[in-house]
């Protein structure tokens, strides 16, 4: 049994408990029980969150925002209700201020798509790290493609941090956008956003962050932080997967022109003109995702229930642990030592490929990621193919970091 | 380890995984491809020496898991002597066993060493790696100078 002591002193954390809001926890692989640590792909749904996509198409399904129905008025208050459970969350200042989303990805594209039409000209130029997922790499990209404007990229050191003054060097009069990852998904740098967004700020410039691996492990303030834009996915902090968030701050995105349009992003239509619909619903076209909105409000009051400092303080002991046992074996390299790192550990094994070691956890019962993780130019940048992840949620416990390391040690023993 | 586990890796396999063989750069090919798993990061060079229509030599270098880097290595020692039909014939046996179609246990014995990789067949997510190196093989007997992909 893992039993940690919230910070609060109030709550206590037990892992066991908190494994049996877990369904899917208790099933075998392979004749083993599940040792579930690819969380930085997607995290397990609690079966409050599965209830509440049965419940929503059993008892409330309809469209929103359009009926006079019962039903409709229903189904909107619920919709609604998921994105004021959001703004607090994120400690937005307003709900206008939050954009329902497919995804992270869908996130970034949007800010791409409408900072770049509404924004950008050609010779601008934007500022990302060495670190991106290729879903801040590509979209910016696409966008350079139609307009002249340079993508500038902030390098990584061996550790796998990056260097302020290496970034504020890359700041000039032609800086449009500051697009960064808060924790990286390969790595598991927890990156200096703080300050990141203080300098660009004194230089007047907006900064996006993709959130998608911070929002679960770490304690994310949209005030506090400043940031401009937050990008996250519902299914990687226990919610379903197809819906995401793009936070954006308000007279920012009254500036900038739709994404896409349609339904429900309209005031006014005729054949000559259209009016645009008011924030958030400007950026919401076509029938929204709602039972997954709302069922991701279900995964936000499950998990601040449990409360982030516990959550954190478990996760860290887990990574902690995990670091010390896999660093005792000769044959294992660390790839990502920054000083603050997040639930993510990458590794690789002398000589043994990473789809190898994969293979061989699999039939244990863990499952972890093997490859590239969308992040080639991280693989380039240690001049590995890919590497095998470990990343833990609220729900891992020791045990499992030690079944890891058990399966481990069985394969360097059978590669001899 | 699990049976279906050592089916798939294979004492031999392991082996030429560890030591493979033919492992290194041809100076005199007349006919090379390069071959590339977008998923995995495999990677992998052959070089072809092809007279009077037949394999004189053959090698390869490049980064992978143990089955494509086995399958590679046992590859450049099956085609090494063969006329350009014959290497394609045993491709196509290959395939088949790796995709499971090949059941005949006597037509897979007739493959020899390259029986080692029927346990693949359980695993389709490794069918790229086992035959990544063959696709590679038959570009480069086509003498085709363009990267083979296994996403295309």
């Amino acid at each position: 049994m893992n039993k940690v002591i919230a910070n609060n002193d109030v709550n206590v954390f037990d892992v066991e408990k908190i494994r049996l809001d877990f369904p899917i926890l208790s099933i075998k692989v392979h004749g083993k029980p599940l040792c579930y640590l690819d969380n930085a792909a997607t995290t397990q749904k609690p079966k409050v969150v599965i209830d509440k996509l049965v419940e929503y198409y059993t008892s409330m399904n309809a469209n929103i925002h359009r009926g006079v129905h019962y039903l409709s008025e229903l189904s909107t208050k619920a919709f609604e209700d998921s994105r004021i459970k959001i703004k607090n969350f994120l400690n937005a200042s307003s709900e206008r201020e939050i954009i329902f989303t497919k995804g992270t990805t869908d996130s970034i594209n949007l800010v791409a798509s409408s900072f770049g039409r509404g924004k950008l000209k050609d010779g601008d130029e934007i500022i990302i790290t060495g670190m991106e997922h290729h879903s801040n790499i590509v979209p910016w990209q696409l966008v350079a493609k139609e307009k002249k404007i340079k993508i500038r990229v902030v390098p990584i050191t061996d550790t796998g941090e990056i260097v302020l003054e290496e970034f504020e060097k890359l700041i000039n009069e032609k800086t449009k956008l500051v697009s960064v990852v808060y924790v990286s998904n390969s790595l598991g740098t927890v990156n200096p956003v703080e300050d990141i967004i203080k300098i660009a700020h004194k230089h007047n410039i907006p900064v996006l962050l993709d959130g998608a691996q911070a929002v679960q492990h770490l304690n994310v303030d949209v005030q506090k932080l400043d940031c401009d834009f937050l990008a996250l996915s519902g299914h990687k902090i226990y919610g379903p997967t197809g819906i995401g968030i793009l936070y954006g701050k308000e007279k920012l995105l009254n500036e900038l022109p739709p994404y896409q349009g349609g339904g429900d992003m309209i005031s006014k239509v005729t054949f000559e003109e259209t009016t645009f619909n008011s924030l958030p619903y400007k950026f919401e076209a076509g029938t929204s995702n709602i039972a997954d909105a709302i069922a991701l409000g279900t995964a936000i009051d499950y998990f601040s229930a449990i409360g982030i400092d516990a959550i954190a303080k478990h996760e860290g002991e887990l990574l902690d642990y995990a670091t010390e046992k896999l660093s005792g074996l000769k044959e294992v390299r660390i790839i990502g030592n920054a000083k603050r790192k997040s639930s993510v550990l990458s590794f690789v094994i002398e000589n043994i490929h990473p789809h190898d070691v994969g293979t061989f956890l699999d039939f244990e019962g863990v499952a972890i990621r093997t490859g590239h993780h969308c992040t080639q130019p991280v693989m380039d940048r240690y001049n590995i193919p890919a590497t095998s992840r470990a990343s833990f949620a609220m729900y891992n416990t020791k045990e499992e970091v030690d079944i890891l390391v058990g399966g481990v040690k069985k394969i360097i023993e059978v590669f001899k | 380890m699990d049976t279906e586990l050592r089916e798939l890796y294979q004492q031999v396999i392991l082996d030429h995984n560890k030591s493979p063989r033919n492992f290194k750069k041809l100076e005199n090919a007349n006919h090379t491809a390069e071959g590339y798993n977008p998923l995995c990061g495999d990677k992998i060079n052959l070089y072809l020496v092809i007279e009077d229509n037949v394999v004189k030599d053959v090698s390869f270098q490049g980064s992978g898991c143990a089955i494509s880097k086995a399958s590679a290595s046992l590859m450049s020692s099956i085609v090494k002597g063969k006329t350009k039909e014959e290497a394609e014939q045993i491709f196509v046996k290959f395939h088949d066993l790796v995709t499971g179609k090949l059941t005949d246990e006597a037509a897979i014995e007739e493959l020899g060493k390259l029986a080692v990789f029927a346990g693949v067949r359980d695993f389709p997510a490794r069918v790229k790696c086992a035959s990544l190196a063959w696709h590679t093989l038959i570009s480069a007997l086509k003498d085709e100078q363009n990267v083979v992909s296994t996403e295309e």
